[in-house]
């Protein structure tokens, strides 16, 4: 289980880590989410603290890329590729399906915090299109009936 | 011995790298069976990690590691027919294979013998193939940077130096003044191969003349064109030639730091950039004093956050300073005044990775390759709705044709060609009657579209053209940063008219309409984001206006892909009753009414999401 509170030396030593180089901002915010599964508001300001720079440019950039959540996310994340290469080969009717199924829109996160759902322009494995990434794992050639042993299969 | 190994690895002259490769190549035996398995991102989608596994584990438990050796390679290329294992020395193809399999080919391969079930068929002859040269896909292709992809496991640097790495390195520090390599470059005629396609060497002599207290180089892995993963599999499979690359560019530029900026998506990428980065410090290939030639050069890792304006030059140097990534206005060039306000050189990863061939055979031999204003090969993503997926290097000029049906295998199940979408989301789609045309920088200009970063997405007759430009409008509606005007409120508007037109409420004068906001964009945008964007809809407007016209006037889509204007059917004479359809609809919008009783579809609960069209191989699902 992953901690939910942020822990004020975890963050320290991610800072220390990149011997708090405030060019680092963007690694250092993608070492925190990787630990909390998003950036908590405690971690934004100790992070602003700690490389001497706003909170406001910390929260400019992590509302800026895609990467970041700012609300905590399910324990499964769910990223289904949307790249050109997905979506000719139907990658919008999969996403469809995994959202009716779940009942939630790309996003956002299942009532049981079980699921998240997301959007990715491209994981770069064109070749398998369409793909859906479930943490960490590729599922490649992706059609909307293999969506329901898909979800099933992760508990 | 022990002590031995305490002393450092690193390398004080040129003389010195070339007796380790010596050492190297004389420690291995040449005739010793080698498989080799591909670890691409794209492989391992498909299975490979348990193949590995599959292999570690029998030649353990044969006791076999003195007969033969495994190893883990970058992408070769063929994703569409992985796992991909290729025996060496002989370089014999096995596709798709499983870790049952392994068993199989170790006990053949250390007798001698080819598992023929695992061999290539080609679908169009019948006939088998033995050898990876002879697939093909491979054969057209010409893989000066991808070819050794399967040969190098990118976590061993030693078997970058066993095939001759980083010996332009050791000519360029050795023999060459900066000038003397910017002039060799020039003379390659190497052109960026991040999409602007802009003169490397004269990049390289302005940011090298710009007045700064220090100069930085940048490698661009930031590949945000959906599509495109040619960077992807060099930054994973041949991480020490696009090192090698920078390291060569830093010296000619006189920079001492160095970024890569990879995208956080990679995350393979990213690891074995850092193992490359370890290990070339190690052998004081990076660092200080490199090869003792006084040279000192270090490179760090930047992750991106998942936006693709950040593969915009500004907006990636933005990026690289900790703000959010906006691009700015290009009056002084990066080159002048990039990051931290220093002149900077960005090449993207591709780019990097000839430099070393060009400074380790010269640039006449390097520019004897492709067209006359594009030199050298291109790597493209060939996939989409085509037979051989995957990625393949090809020199500069050669058709579209020849791409599609000769290294591509045409299109499945028989389907006609309609376009082909190059460029990335700022590209645009050139229709069939382009299929001669030769692929180069200039002339892919010329058919409104562009080089970009080399995807090529092959569109059949089921694709909507008008589907596609909303597509790349939205996506780049979704990525605009927001900071100049024509671009956001463009973008937004020209979505808002597509998806109408896509969902039925197209009316006279949205062509027209779109065609004044892209003339807009076009024109006032800030950077290349804004600017390029409009090429998907003026190129599909150019090409196949008449599929507009169907969606706005008629209210057809004639593909079959706008949901909002098709409707299904069951074709009740083709319809035998076996109920795959009504097994496959996910809302139970279909009865099946048992054998020889064609199935009856509820229009009512219908979602149109295709499973039934999908699943039926009679043709008995109608979409209208």
């Amino acid at each position: 289980m992953k901690a939910t509170k942020p822990d004020k030396q975890k963050i320290k030593s991610i800072l220390a880590s990149y011997q708090s180089d405030p060019g680092m901002l963007v690694p250092i915010l993608q070492d925190v989410q990787a630990e909390y599964n998003y950036l908590p508001r405690e971690a934004l300001v100790q992070v602003g603290e700690g490389l001497g720079v706003p909170l406001s440019q910390v929260y400019s950039v992590a509302s800026f890329f895609k990467a970041f959540s700012l609300k905590p996310r399910g324990r499964h994340l769910i990223n289904v590729c949307l790249g050109t290469a997905c979506h000719v080969r139907g990658a919008g009717r999969v996403l469809d399906e995994i959202e009716r199924r779940l009942g939630v829109k790309s996003g956002e996160t299942t009532k049981n915090m079980k699921y998240t759902l997301e959007t990715v322009n491209c994981v770069g494995a064109c070749a398998l299109g369409p793909i859906v990434v479930i943490d960490g794992n590729y599922s490649g050639q992706m059609t909307g009936s293999k969506v329901k042993p898909l979800l099933e299969s992760y508990k | 011995m022990a002590k031995k190994q305490q002393t450092s690895k690193r390398l004080n002259s040129v003389a010195a790298l070339e007796a380790l490769r010596k050492a190297i190549v004389a420690s291995r035996d040449p005739d010793k069976p080698c498989i080799t398995v591909c670890g691409g991102t794209g492989c391992l989608a498909l299975g490979a990690r348990d193949v590995i596994a599959g292999f570690k584990r029998e030649i353990e438990k044969g006791g076999l590691e003195g007969k033969v050796s495994l190893k883990i390679t970058g992408c070769p290329g063929f994703c569409e027919k992985g796992p991909l294992v290729v025996i060496k020395p002989e370089d014999i193809l096995y596709q798709q294979v499983k870790a049952g399999d392994a068993a199989e080919i170790i006990s053949e391969t250390v007798k001698g013998n080819i598992v023929d079930r695992l061999l290539y068929v080609d679908p169009n002859t019948g006939k088998k193939t033995t050898y990876e040269s002879d697939v093909p896909f491979y054969k057209k292709q010409k893989r000066l940077l991808l070819g050794s992809n399967s040969s190098i496991d990118p976590t061993v640097i030693e078997d970058y130096l066993a095939l001759g790495g980083y010996a332009a390195l050791g000519r360029a520090l050795s023999g060459m003044t900066p000038e003397g390599i910017i002039d060799e470059v020039k003379k390659s005629g190497l052109r960026g191969r991040g999409g602007g396609g802009f003169p490397t060497g004269a990049k390289w002599e302005t940011c090298r003349k710009a007045e700064g207290e220090k100069r930085y180089v940048i490698c661009n892995c930031d590949e945000g064109d959906p599509g495109a993963f040619m960077d992807r599999s060099l930054m994973e499979g041949n991480p020490h030639s696009v090192l090698e690359g920078m390291i060569i560019g830093a010296y000619a530029v006189g920079s001492h730091e160095g970024y890569i900026y990879v995208r956080n998506e990679y995350p393979l990428a990213v690891k074995n950039a850092e193992i490359a980065i370890e290990q070339a410090e190690e052998y004081g290939l990076l660092g200080r004093n490199i090869l003792g030639s006084g040279f000192d050069f270090s490179v760090k890792i930047s992750r991106g956050g998942g936006a693709f304006v950040c593969g915009e030059s500004t907006a990636l140097m933005a990026s690289l300073e900790g703000k959010v990534g906006e691009p700015r206005a290009k009056y002084v060039h990066t080159v002048e005044k990039g990051l931290w306000e220093q002149p900077t050189n960005l090449n993207n990863v591709e780019t990097w990775a000839n430099v070393p061939l060009i400074i380790k055979d010269g640039a006449g031999r390097y520019a004897k390759i492709g067209s006359e204003g594009s030199k050298g090969t291109k790597i493209f993503s060939l996939v989409g709705k085509i037979n051989n997926t995957g990625l393949i290097e090809v020199p500069m000029g050669i058709t579209l044709r020849e791409i599609i049906y000769g290294i591509g295998g045409g299109i499945p199940e028989g389907k006609k060609f309609k376009a082909v979408q190059t460029g990335g989301p700022s590209g645009g789609c050139i229709p069939d009657s382009f299929l001669d045309l030769p692929v180069d920088f200039d002339q892919l200009d010329k058919a409104g579209s562009m080089m970009g970063s080399g995807g090529m997405i092959i569109m059949d007759e089921n694709s909507c053209m008008v589907d596609i430009a909303r597509y790349f409008i939205n996506f780049l509606e979704g990525e605009s940063c927001g900071k100049c005007l024509p671009c956001r409120e463009g973008l937004k508007r020209m979505s808002q008219i597509l998806t109408g037109i896509t969902e039925g409420r197209g009316k006279d004068g949205d062509i027209d309409l779109l065609e004044r906001l892209s003339a807009t964009l076009v024109d006032c945008s800030l950077c290349a984001l804004g600017s390029t964007a409009p090429n998907p809809v003026l190129t599909t407007l150019r090409y196949f206006r008449d599929e507009y016209e169907a969606h706005i006037k008629d209210k057809r889509c004639p593909a079959g892909v706008c949901k909002a204007l098709v409707t299904y059917s069951i074709d009740e004479e083709k319809c035998p009753g076996c109920g795959l359809c009504a097994k496959a609809c996910p809302v139970e919008a279909i009865t099946d009414m048992g054998k020889k009783k064609p199935a009856i579809l509820d229009k009512e609960k219908c979602i149109k999401c295709g499973a039934c069209y999908d699943v039926c191989n009679l043709g008995a699902v109608i979409r209208k």
